[in-house]
């Protein structure tokens, strides 16, 4: 089995465990991969994979503009805005 | 041009805005320019539990866009999710389409400025949706996020590394930039962001084949910087090389006032995008039938159209060539054309006075304050005798004030051309009369001096004498 | 007024004017409200929007314009987006975020009448066999509150098993109906994917999730069922056709007629379930049933079966790592105090947000999709995926359903299984193969053991809920598993 490296994972999914956490968390990890890899053994050569359980195509929408937008409802539970903008800690560019 | 012994390698990938009325996968407005987040619906703000539904006329507009670049249309293909975090991106990743794409290798053959044609490789097109907008010094120590912008259909153009020069790059993008325009699948407005271009740029030594490192620049959005940027970044990559450097892959902005490429910062930690299928989205299937009828609807296409002014108006590949990018100017010039019957001076009249005076208004022609029937009727009365050409452009400045048309201003300001035989000989016989001097010079084989001589009865008559026909007068007149 | 009533004796005792919309309402609420610190099932109750519901109701009662679940109370699992009320997912992360929009499901149900009770307690994100890895406190099984009631719809099923509600409505990925609705000794369906609209429904993962219904019986499930099945614009992977059985019982106000079964059943065993049951006698008196009615019982073959588990951790993992993305703390949910940086935004908030299975899921299929790891996991699962879609519709070829265990056995023990995660991945095991394939399944009560209830699942082609739900409901009318609940005292006011 590879090695996993929580902390590449943890900033991929934008995770911050601490150390204690971390190790709890990759054993957790590792059990799970070693369940995992059982899938294996299984022979899939020439198998197409199943991406969805309906064999079926994309329903598609016109072009309509069906939504009404409430900006002040949306925003009435959000963390911080102003003048209609979300705010987060400036981006360096 | 790159320094001598280099040559460059160059890549665009432009990513052009459909002109939907609603977004790729929801049903919230597309326009430009809303207040924050007043189109940003509960799908574009990615809250729990919404889900994308694939708007059908961003199909219809990719398919467009890659029949008319000669492409296979992929019968199948597939939206993936790309992941990454970033504020302008709500749900932590962006829908766009990678391993199946929905318009296949193609190409576009583009005009050089020396005339020259070369093809260009266009690798795929594919439909993903649009990110927000961050806004990084509206607020002190504040980001602030604009989600307007976050869903509009986006078709990414990537050409194959064919470009050698940035001038050609820019000339591409240029060229892509009308071919959209005349399709009506993008509104083409660069200082809106309609079509933006990142550019792939390598260099190596003249004559080999290896490619070099590359870097990316993104998100220039003029022809201008497109140009720049390109020239920099090689510029900069043959002067590390050169000093014993390497190329490090980097992503890069174009800063125009500063006209330099700088590393992007958010960038320097690379990203794994784990891309895979959207399990929201099912596969889109492009039936034959579909592709017949698109294709059967395109349009005349900027190179059909270019030829055919060669082929029935006679003009010179440069000429069609300018007319025929802004299909806007092509259906002017063609109107002003039917009203007057002359092609060549209807360009030379709208790529003359007309362009100058759309430039110095910075106005767009189709909302030009002179008709193209009205430039149509000026020139007929140039080719009709009523006005010289000289005179014809104070009826220009007159009409583009909009006194009145054609006919009523020459009326109003009496600019008829004289024209009359008898009025005429007796001014040139009073001009004659006038200047003997030079009337002995011109007969003595100066023939020069004929130029003065009509500029005399040009003043004597204001301007309004026929020139040609002055000239015929005053040669009979000295023989 | 029995909390423990069918929908159809509800529903005549509406019409007859036995009860009005608003007391059955006020009966529910006020029990829920006396039952709840025992059994936490739900999480929310919402008083004022289901007593304005239910005077709504009765004026149409009155008007005779009443269909068929107008005036019925039910509870909806608390992943439904409810517009107006908290929709928390029983998670940290959501809280205290309250939708501006309602989901499909819940939008159909309240346009036929239904009065929402409330929002039951769940696995958070739906992610969990036991009701443990709730933010708001784990569900206790009201036959025995000293054990599970299954997740992740332990909410739903424990406010149904103990009257808090009549009927709920639950969601289902690898078994989070079926499984609860056997230890808590009620009937759960998950329909066949596509078959219910997803808009609305807190995505956990996308191909694998399907909203349902838990119940006390066939019947209800089906009159509820039809209120809210059928193809939704707004999502994608709906099925488009609608299904005219489906269409014609929703206007019934009572299922019965819709309900007959067919005759000459094939019913079909998979061995390789049983294989891992050391005994499976609650499934005797079905099959002796089912033969006395002229069905043929033989032994399938799945082979793929025990391949389903780890194939379902990946795909579902992969998706739901991706799904829940969009909690950043930038325009909702959870947000970290005082963030110094946008990186510890993220961190923080999501860190702080999600419990500890969440987080397990999410690193998971991080992992399962990371450069490099890609086809070995999650391509390798998808192919596996379709293997084991093939056994079903192979075994399909010569029987109509298959008749298999729910669940590994009753109800176990809270704390039993909180260390090891791959040992609580192991109770899905018989249902997770349906939900790969897409299949209709459900778990109907067969039997008692120690005072806990078991249950059998039920599994047939994509889009024949109808043979479940008809079988079902002859079972039902000749057992009376489906009719025994636990004895709850009611705490003193």
């Amino acid at each position: 089995m590879a090695d996993i490296d929580i902390a590449h994972l943890s900033r991929l999914a934008q995770l911050a465990l601490d150390d204690g956490e971390r190790a709890r968390v990759l054993q957790d990890l590792e059990r799970i991969i070693v369940m995992v890899d059982q899938m294996q053994s299984i022979d899939t050569g020439g198998v197409a994979p199943l991406a969805h359980p309906l064999d079926a195509g994309a329903t598609l929408r016109p072009d309509q503009v069906t939504e009404e937008i409430d900006r002040e409802l949306y925003q009435a539970g959000a963390p911080a805005t102003e003048r209609g903008f979300y705010l987060v800690p400036r981006v360096v560019d | 041009m790159a320094p001598p012994g280099w040559e460059a390698v160059i890549g665009l990938e432009v990513h052009v805005q459909l002109a939907t009325r609603s977004k790729i996968f929801s049903g919230a407005p597309s326009a430009f320019g809303a207040a924050p987040n007043e189109q940003a619906c509960v799908i574009d703000l990615g809250l729990p539990g919404v889900l994308p539904v694939l708007n059908e006329q961003a199909v219809r507009m990719a398919v467009t866009f890659g029949l008319s670049i000669g492409a296979t249309i992929h019968p199948y293909s597939i939206f993936d999710r790309k992941n990454y975090f970033y504020p302008d991106l709500p749900k932590g990743y962006q829908i766009s389409q990678f391993a199946h794409p929905i318009v296949g290798p193609g190409s576009l053959t583009i005009q050089l400025p020396n005339g020259e044609r070369k093809t260009v490789g266009i690798t795929r097109a594919h439909l993903e949706e649009d990110a927000g907008k961050s806004v990084h010094d509206a607020y002190p120590g504040l980001t602030a996020i604009d989600l307007n912008r976050t869903g509009t259909p986006l078709l990414e153009v990537v050409s194959e590394p064919d470009l050698s020069s940035a001038a050609e790059a820019s000339t591409y993008f240029r060229q892509l930039h009308s071919l959209v325009r005349y399709l009506k699948i993008c509104d083409g407005n660069l200082a809106e962001g309609s079509m933006r271009c990142d550019a792939n740029v390598s260099v190596r030594p003249v004559g080999t084949t290896e490619l070099g490192q590359r870097t990316e620049i993104k998100n220039v959005n003029s022809f201008r910087f497109v140009e720049r940027a390109i020239d920099y970044e090689i510029e900069r990559q043959v002067g590390v090389l050169e000093s014993g450097g390497e190329i490090k892959q980097q992503t890069l902005l174009y800063d125009a006032d500063q006209d330099e490429t700088r590393p992007m910062r958010s960038k320097e930690y690379s990203e794994d995008y784990r891309y895979f299928p959207d399990p929201d989205l099912l596969p889109v299937h492009i039936t034959e039938a579909v592709i017949a009828e698109i294709r059967d609807g395109l349009p005349e296409l900027p190179a059909q159209r270019q030829q055919r002014y060669v082929d029935e108006y006679a003009l010179s590949s440069y000429d069609a060539g300018w007319l025929t990018e802004d299909p806007a100017v092509a259906d002017f010039f063609e109107a002003t054309t039917s009203a007057c019957g002359d092609p060549k001076l209807s360009a030379n009249w709208i790529m003359g006075e007309l362009s100058a005076a759309l430039n110095r208004e910075d106005v767009a022609i189709d909302t030009a304050p002179i008709s193209a029937g009205e430039l149509g009727t000026l020139i007929a009365r140039i080719q009709d005798g009523t006005i010289s050409s000289k005179i014809a452009k104070t009826v220009f400045e007159a009409l583009w004030q909009q006194e009145g048309s054609v006919d009523a201003i020459i009326d109003a300001r009496g600019l008829r051309q004289l024209s009359d035989t008898g009025e005429l000989t007796a001014i040139v016989d009073e001009v004659v009369t006038a200047n003997p001097d030079q009337v002995e010079q011109f007969r003595a084989g100066k023939n020069k001096v004929l130029g003065f001589l009509v500029g005399q009865v040009m003043k004597a008559t204001q301007g309004k004498a026929n020139p040609q026909q002055v000239n015929t007068l005053l040669r009979e007149r000295l023989k | 007024m029995d909390p423990f009533a069918e929908i159809t004796r509800l529903r005549r005792g509406l019409d007859d004017g036995e009860f009005s919309s608003r007391e059955l309402a006020e009966f529910y609420l006020s029990r829920s409200r006396q039952l709840n610190p025992q059994i936490n099932g739900y999480i929310n109750l919402s008083e004022d929007r289901a007593l304005a519901q239910a005077a709504a109701a009765d004026a149409r009662i009155a008007a005779g314009e009443a269909g068929p679940v107008t005036g019925i109370p039910l509870a909806h699992k608390d992943i439904f987006c409810t517009r107006g009320i908290p929709t928390t997912c029983a998670s940290r992360m959501l809280a205290s975020f309250v939708p501006p929009y309602d989901a499909t499901v819940v939008e159909r149900l309240e346009g036929a009448g239904a009065v929402t009770l409330g929002k039951a307690n769940l696995d958070e994100f739906a992610m969990g066999s036991s009701n443990e890895n709730s933010y708001f406190g784990a569900v206790s099984n009201p036959w025995d509150t000293s054990r599970v009631p299954g997740g992740s719809s332990g909410g739903s099923a424990a406010t149904v098993a103990a009257g808090m509600a009549p009927i709920a409505t639950g969601t289902d990925t690898g078994g989070s109906i079926r499984q609860p609705a056997a230890f808590c000794g009620v009937c759960g369906l998950k329909p066949t994917y596509g078959r219910v609209s997803r808009y609305g429904m807190v995505a956990f993962a996308s191909s694998l999730d399907q909203g349902g219904v838990l119940g006390r019986s066939a019947a209800d499930i089906a009159m509820l069922l039809a209120q809210f099945a059928g193809p939704d614009p707004k999502d994608a992977t709906s099925h488009p056709e609608s299904d005219p059985w489906l269409n014609a019982l929703r206007e019934m106000p009572d299922p019965e007629q819709a309900l007959t079964p067919s005759d000459g059943l094939r019913v079909g065993l998979p061995k390789e379930y049983f294989a891992h049951l050391a005994e499976a006698g609650h499934l005797d008196e079905a099959s002796k049933l089912f033969e006395s009615w002229g069905c043929t019982l033989t032994e399938v073959s799945l082979p793929h079966t025990d391949a389903a588990i780890p194939a379902y951790y990946v795909i579902a993992g992969a998706e739901a790592s991706t799904n829940l993305s969009r909690y950043d703390g930038v325009r909702y949910g959870h947000r970290c105090s005082d963030p110094v940086s946008l990186e510890d935004l993220y961190q923080r908030s999501r860190t702080e947000g999600f419990g500890a299975e969440v987080k397990r899921r999410i690193l998971t299929g991080t992992y399962a999709l990371s450069v490099g790891y890609f086809d070995a996991y999650y391509l390798q699962a998808q192919k596996i995926r379709r293997l084991i879609q093939n056994d079903f519709l192979t075994a399909f070829e010569s029987v109509d359903m298959i008749l298999a265990p729910t669940a590994p056995g009753v109800a176990f023990a809270k704390d039993d299984l909180t260390a090891d995660p791959v040992a609580m991945y192991q109770q899905d095991l018989f249902t997770i193969p349906a939900s790969l394939a897409g299949l209709p399944a459900m778990s109907v009560p067969c039997g008692v053991q120690d005072n806990l209830p078991l249950g059998m699942q039920l599994i047939a082609p994509h889009f024949a809920e109808r043979t479940l739900l008809a079988w079902s409901h002859r079972f039902q009318q000749a057992t009376d598993w489906h009719t025994r609940h636990p004895t709850l005292s009611e705490a003193a006011t």
